[in-house]
């Protein structure tokens, strides 16, 4: 069957948009392989890892302390934003009563809309004194990971949330029918049912967490070293490309594309993951 | 005590702590907001580096940034949405590659945008720090949500609309134009308001693209600094810029409340997109 004339040419100008579209991500990428490749050309990957330093007006691109400061702030905000998270949503699901519910997801929701400049913003002029009270100098790896936990939590219990409403409500009846607990009823069938849901909205903190820039910007205090305890000033990959894009030239704003590209790496790893785990959902 | 009673104490002591937080951040900012808020500091010109003075230029650079941005987006998005969702079948090897391309961008983190628009439109266009850049690089941030939204707008129009019309002998254009995308209306709306209150609460991807300058833009070539890039300045590069900030910050959130309430507001009262 064929489309009326006016239909094909409307189809192949929707086609047309959805291309250039598509062709964002690809020119994305290689834009940043374009701009990094003056120090991609003449420096060998494994630089990044074992020179001494990061001085690249020098020529010395040592990555390493960028790299574990992100990794550290990740995970650290991922371990304390997917428990607190997880039971979020089990009490705006399970245990509140629905008027308060409902004002609680409310609120999630307005948690997620604050932008993270403010969050940067308050964790500088308010935890950040407070830690600093406990251990100088305040600005450290842990009101990184403090800021970043408040900014993915509401990821968290909203994907959590969105999964655990879509636990077939004949499973909650048998549950209750078979006389369980409200907690055995919640580990034995809600959570393993909403497994892969969880999992994929803890990568997508994960994610939100590696490419936040300018909350950990403002709190993490943007020393380039390797962290020794929590109270130590980071810089992480993003903060460092947001600090010193203003007056790198040459090689030096090349390397800074080459750290974008390891977080584009790192984001397609956790994209990849999360679509795994996605898969496995509907074996279930 | 049982682990039931341990997990109900945990669970609700969870929501306290979290409600705590809230509270504690929101009203930090009221309070050291509230005082300097008045008509005068949203019509008022910085002073001194924007330590006095109000946020006129700067809420204007903001509102053009976003209507680049939104023009730009919403038309390249709507049509996309309309062809995944009426011109190509689900698993079309077309319509998957769109699909997994917007799911990676839906996932590139913003300075990474940040990044492409400086090298691209920037340098590469030619078109410098202005808020032409800024706009242009937050429409492809925007994209994935706006396409995501009008997409399942879309999906929820019945299937009845699309028979009936074919059974017409209506074209598909027709029907898309005088049924389907009246019925998606409101939650592309709904979308807009989300794309809109997402670019607006975003920093890292303009300030090397829409730049820093806090004068009254002259045209869309003209660099302007954004109202999250002021906040950022204020509290990074400015010493007493704090009381200032705070300020910005309240007018910033009570802005995106009402842009984010009129879309819950939307997908609600038609309950067409479960936000």
């Amino acid at each position: 069957m064929s489309l009326p004339r006016v239909d094909r040419q409307l189809a192949a100008l929707l086609r047309g948009c959805a291309l250039l579209v598509a062709a964002i991500v690809l020119l994305i990428l290689l834009f940043l392989v374009k701009e990094s490749w003056p120090v991609l050309r003449h420096v060998a990957l494994t630089r990044f890892v074992t020179d001494a330093s990061w001085h690249p007006v020098q020529g010395l691109y040592k990555l390493t302390p960028m790299l574990s400061a992100t990794l550290y702030s990740t995970l650290g905000a991922v371990l304390l934003a997917a428990p607190l998270g997880v039971a979020s949503a089990l009490f705006s699901r399970y245990y509140a009563p629905p008027l308060l519910a409902g004002c609680y997801r409310r609120l999630i929701e307005l948690l997620a809309g604050i932008p993270s400049v403010v969050y940067g913003f308050w964790g500088l002029t308010t935890l950040a004194p407070i830690i600093g009270r406990l251990h100088p100098p305040g600005v450290s790896l842990l009101t990184g990971i403090l800021v970043l936990t408040l900014m993915i939590l509401p990821t968290v219990a909203l994907t959590v949330d969105a999964a655990l409403a879509a636990v077939p409500i004949a499973y909650v009846r048998g549950a209750a029918a078979l006389g369980l607990s409200r907690w055995g009823l919640i580990s034995g069938v809600a959570l393993p049912t909403a497994r892969s849901g969880i999992a994929a909205g803890i990568m997508l903190a994960a994610g939100r967490a590696v490419g936040e820039t300018m909350a950990v910007l403002m709190v993490a205090g943007n020393v380039v070293q390797q962290p020794h305890s929590v109270f130590d000033s980071v810089r992480t990959l993003t903060a460092n490309i947001a600090l010193e894009m203003a007056y790198a030239t040459g090689d030096h704003r090349a390397a800074l594309f080459v750290s974008g590209l390891a977080l584009m790496a790192m984001l397609l790893v956790l994209v990849g993951a999360a679509e795994l785990v996605g898969r496995e959902r509907h074996h279930v | 005590m049982s682990k039931n009673g341990l997990a109900t104490l945990l669970i609700w002591l969870t929501a306290a702590l979290v409600s705590g937080v809230f509270v504690w951040l929101l009203s930090d900012i009221i309070i050291h907001g509230l005082p300097k808020l008045s008509g005068a500091f949203l019509v008022e010109a910085p002073k001194n580096a924007g330590r006095s003075g109000g946020i006129a230029p700067i809420i204007v650079s903001t509102g053009l940034i976003l209507l680049v941005a939104m023009a730009t987006a919403a038309p390249l998005g709507l049509a996309t949405a309309v062809l995944l969702s009426e011109f190509t079948r689900h698993d079309s090897v077309f319509s998957r590659l769109v699909r997994r391309s917007l799911d990676v961008l839906a996932g590139v983190p913003s300075i990474v945008f940040g990044l492409f628009g400086n090298a691209f439109f920037c340098i590469y266009l030619g078109l410098g720090f202005s808020i032409l850049s800024g706009g242009l690089t937050l429409a492809c941030m925007v994209l994935p949500l706006l396409i995501r939204t009008a997409e399942e707008g879309l999906r929820s129009a019945p299937n009845d609309y699309r028979l009936a019309a074919a059974a017409l002998g209506m074209s598909r254009s027709t029907a898309l134009l005088h049924l389907l995308l009246p019925a998606a209306t409101p939650a592309i709306a709904a979308g807009l308001m989300l794309g809109i209150g997402r670019a607006g609460a975003e920093t890292a991807a303009l300030i090397f693209t829409s730049g820093y300058v806090d004068r009254m833009p002259d045209s869309l070539f003209d660099s302007g600094r954004a109202l999250s890039v002021h906040i950022y300045d204020l509290s990074m590069n400015v010493a007493g810029g704090d009381a200032n900030a705070y300020t910005s910050a309240l007018v910033l959130i009570i802005l995106l409340l009402i842009i984010n309430s009129i879309a819950m507001g939307l997908a609600k009262q038609w309950s067409v997109i479960a936000v």
